[in-house]
């Protein structure tokens, strides 16, 4: 069986789904951060497939996936970072109650 | 000397406005005051060698068959707007203004080195502002010396709102007394007024005639005035006409209202009397000798347009003899010797105004009165002595003023004894501004009366009536300072006469009142630049001699001691007498014009429309846009998930919307 392009791009669909409804639902913002890791891992995932089977002589793709991989480790880093602090702040990590900037 | 000279003339003056008005302040204040009178020294020997020159030294092009030209020493283009619009700053010189640069140099020269003495208190320790003071008199005579050198109508203008400025900031000079803001305010005010016609005037008569330039609008081939160039230069308007005038006429008289404005014509006199708040050296200067004479410069500046223009010259006529009678009216009842003096500068100018417009009179006349050249030249020889025995009389006037320390001549009386040269300083001023002969104000004003004469009977008899009134008030003020009683003495020193700083200018001035009446004015200074015959005239002469002989028995008999004539006088023509002192109620008539007219039917109602309207509406934007985002600041609720929702119901309704779009 070969595979097909439309066999990548379902799986891939169903994880950036899955992103946002936890982004949508969680109220835990550790979850939130893992749902908005699924979500960029997705759009990864559809950046290979896209190079491989539509431009299989360049590497644009692929070289924009290693960027996005190395960004989103970074900006995990500072997210945790972040939250660790609200987090000292606040005693709580619940994205209900975290609601101070607003009008 | 180089008639190019007359440019370090012009510059001298604006450096030292520059200098003293930023260095001064760091500088000891009597040196400033030095620096400004020497500056104003080489200016002076500047102005005369070129003077001199242009009238009575060798040839630079200056004279060409008997006649006196105007010449162009210097005319750069300024601002050029287009081929035909351009403005020039140039410098040119013809016998008025060489004879302005004599006159301005001299009483600026005597104001500056009297001032040492008067701007200093009773311990010689210099007043505060000392250095500005010298700032804005070199500022002053820079103006004054760039006005009269003008090449063109605009260039005039520049220097007329300068001289303005510079009447403003001196008038205003002891800025803590609300009396010296209001006057200079006023000064100001109406004589913008009046600038905004000449403004008028200037653009009407430089958009028919197609320049700005006086060689194109008065000067002949032959660099004289000429009334072939004025008639070609109107008719270049092509005889355009507004309500029944031509164009011509009208810009005339918008010119001449600037004039008037400057000049202290009625009913634009008003702000003169109030001017004397400012140092009475300033009055001198500005208030007396040079600034309000601008406007009858401007009226001979531009001479032949007028001749042409009948019915310009004949409002200025009627005018100036009605100012002249007006303000003598006025001078004979003031009890302030400054505002005195102050109508009678009025009066004076108005007689030189009236002799300019006179001087146009039937010209079948040109052989037994001298005709046109007449009353021009009278005018210009009376401007000269004026600005010297008024200038004398402003610097006498502040020197008692300095004594007294008061300007009410109720505070003087008997000032004989104690002031002698002041004393015999003012007498001869007074004598001059009455016309007695040998002194100079005889000369002058025997040669307008003659060519009041010569227009109509009516008009001789009027001036010199008002020469009577001269003599009379002149020496009504003269008594009453120095004789009428003796000196009550209520200061712990008694008056004494001023250090020598100020009265060496009295000596310089009274010298040059008894011997100007010499000056050979009708070779020098005429209209068309060709030397006029006159001789005296034993009629007019003898009977305008008899009329101040009149005025001065009259003063004498009413004020030389003390009695009870004019108190009677007084009570019999109290309300003659109070309408007079009062100045005919003309500054509350202004105010009544002005605030209940002007303020409460017009400007009123602008401002509420401006308030109402205009600021209305766009108060009403503002606040709408305000309870608008007011309205929607509750979307940001803080709730990040929230946020995430509508971007991502956003995005997905701009999908559908492109797919729908593409598919279709």
């Amino acid at each position: 069986m070969n595979l097909t392009l439309l066999m990548y791009l379902v799986p891939s669909l169903v994880m950036f789904g899955c992103g946002v409804y936890g982004f949508l639902t969680r109220k835990n913002m550790i979850a939130i951060m893992i749902s908005l890791e699924l979500m960029l891992n997705s759009v990864d995932i559809n950046f290979v497939v896209f190079n491989r089977y539509l431009f299989p002589d360049q590497m644009d793709g692929m070289f924009f996936t290693l960027f996005a991989i190395g960004i989103a480790a970074a900006e995990t880093a500072l997210a945790l970072a972040i939250i660790i602090n609200v987090y000292r702040v606040a005693r709580k990590v619940d994205i209900n109650e975290l609601t101070k900037l607003k009008f | 000397m180089p008639l190019s000279y007359t440019i370090a003339v012009i510059a001298i003056p604006l450096f030292m406005f520059f200098f003293l008005g930023l260095a001064g302040v760091k500088m000891d204040k009597k040196l400033t005051g030095w620096l400004g009178v020497i500056g104003m020294l080489i200016t002076t020997i500047l102005a005369y060698g070129v003077a001199l020159t242009y009238f009575f030294g060798s040839d630079q092009g200056q004279i060409a068959d008997g006649v006196r030209k105007a010449v162009v020493v210097f005319n750069p283009d300024w601002l050029s707007f287009t081929k035909t619009l351009v403005v020039r700053m140039g410098i040119m010189l013809d016998p008025i203004a060489a004879m302005m640069l004599i006159v301005i140099t001299t009483v600026s020269m005597m104001v500056h080195l009297y001032s040492l003495g008067y701007m200093c208190d009773h311990h010689g320790h210099a007043e505060k502002g000392f250095q500005r003071y010298y700032a804005f008199l070199a500022l002053f005579t820079f103006s004054m010396l760039g006005l009269v050198v003008a090449t063109n109508l605009f260039q005039i203008f520049i220097f007329f709102e300068m001289v303005g400025v510079s009447s403003y900031l001196l008038i205003g000079f002891y800025y803590q007394s609300p009396a010296a803001v209001h006057a200079s305010k006023k000064a100001f005010i109406v004589t913008r007024l009046a600038d905004l016609f000449f403004l008028l005037g200037i653009m009407l008569l430089s958009f028919y005639t197609g320049t700005f330039d006086f060689d194109k609008l008065v000067f002949g081939a032959n660099g004289a005035n000429s009334l072939e160039v004025a008639q070609s230069a109107i008719s270049t308007a092509g005889g355009a006409t507004f309500l029944g005038c031509s164009v011509t006429a009208w810009a005339l008289t918008f010119i001449f209202i600037g004039g008037a404005g400057k000049s202290a014509m009625y009913p634009l006199h008003i702000w003169l009397p109030d001017a004397m708040e400012g140092p009475t050296p300033v009055s001198a200067l500005i208030h007396a000798a040079t600034m309000v004479v601008a406007g009858v410069f401007l009226v001979a500046r531009l001479f032949p347009l007028y001749v042409i223009e009948q019915g310009a010259m004949e409002i200025i006529c009627v005018v100036g003899a009605f100012t002249a009678f007006y303000a003598a009216a006025i001078a004979c009842v003031q009890s302030d010797i400054k505002r005195a003096l102050a109508f009678s500068t009025v009066s004076q100018i108005a007689f030189m105004m009236t002799s300019l417009a006179v001087s146009s009179a039937d010209s079948g006349l040109i052989e037994i009165h001298g005709g046109q050249g007449l009353g021009f030249m009278a005018s210009m020889f009376h401007l000269f002595t004026h600005a010297m025995f008024k200038a004398l009389l402003f610097l006498c006037a502040g020197a008692i003023i300095h004594a007294v320390h008061s300007n009410e001549n109720s505070q003087m009386h008997g000032l004989h004894k104690y002031m002698p040269i002041t004393s015999f300083a003012f007498l001869i001023g007074c004598l001059a501004i009455a016309g007695i002969p040998p002194f100079a104000g005889f000369w002058s004003k025997d040669e307008i009366l003659v060519a009041c004469y010569a227009k109509g009977m009516g008009w001789g008899i009027w001036m010199s009536m008002v020469a009577g009134m001269t003599a009379f008030y002149m020496f009504r003020i003269y008594f009453l300072i120095f004789h009428w009683r003796k000196h009550e003495v209520h200061t712990e020193h008694a008056p004494s006469d001023q250090p020598w700083t100020m009265t060496l200018p009295l000596i310089i001035l009274a010298t040059i009142s008894i011997v100007a009446g010499f000056v050979p004015a009708h070779d020098l200074v005429t209209w068309d630049g060709k030397e006029l015959h006159t001789q005296l005239n034993w009629t007019v002469a003898g009977s305008s001699v008899l009329i101040a002989c009149i005025g001065i028995g009259l003063a004498y008999k009413m004020y030389f001691k003390e009695n009870e004539l004019p108190d009677k006088l007084q009570a019999r023509f109290s309300g003659l007498w109070e309408a007079a002192y009062r100045r005919f109620y003309m500054d509350e008539l202004y105010q009544f014009i002005t605030h209940k007219v002007i303020f409460q039917s017009i400007c009123k109602p602008i401002a509420k429309f401006d308030r109402g309207i205009i600021d209305g509406f766009f108060n009403m934007l503002a606040s709408v846009t305000g309870q608008a985002a007011y309205g929607i600041r509750r979307l940001q609720n803080g709730s990040i998930q929230s946020y995430v929702y509508v971007y991502l119901v956003g995005a997905l309704a701009l999908a559908v919307i492109t797919m729908v779009c593409v598919l279709i």
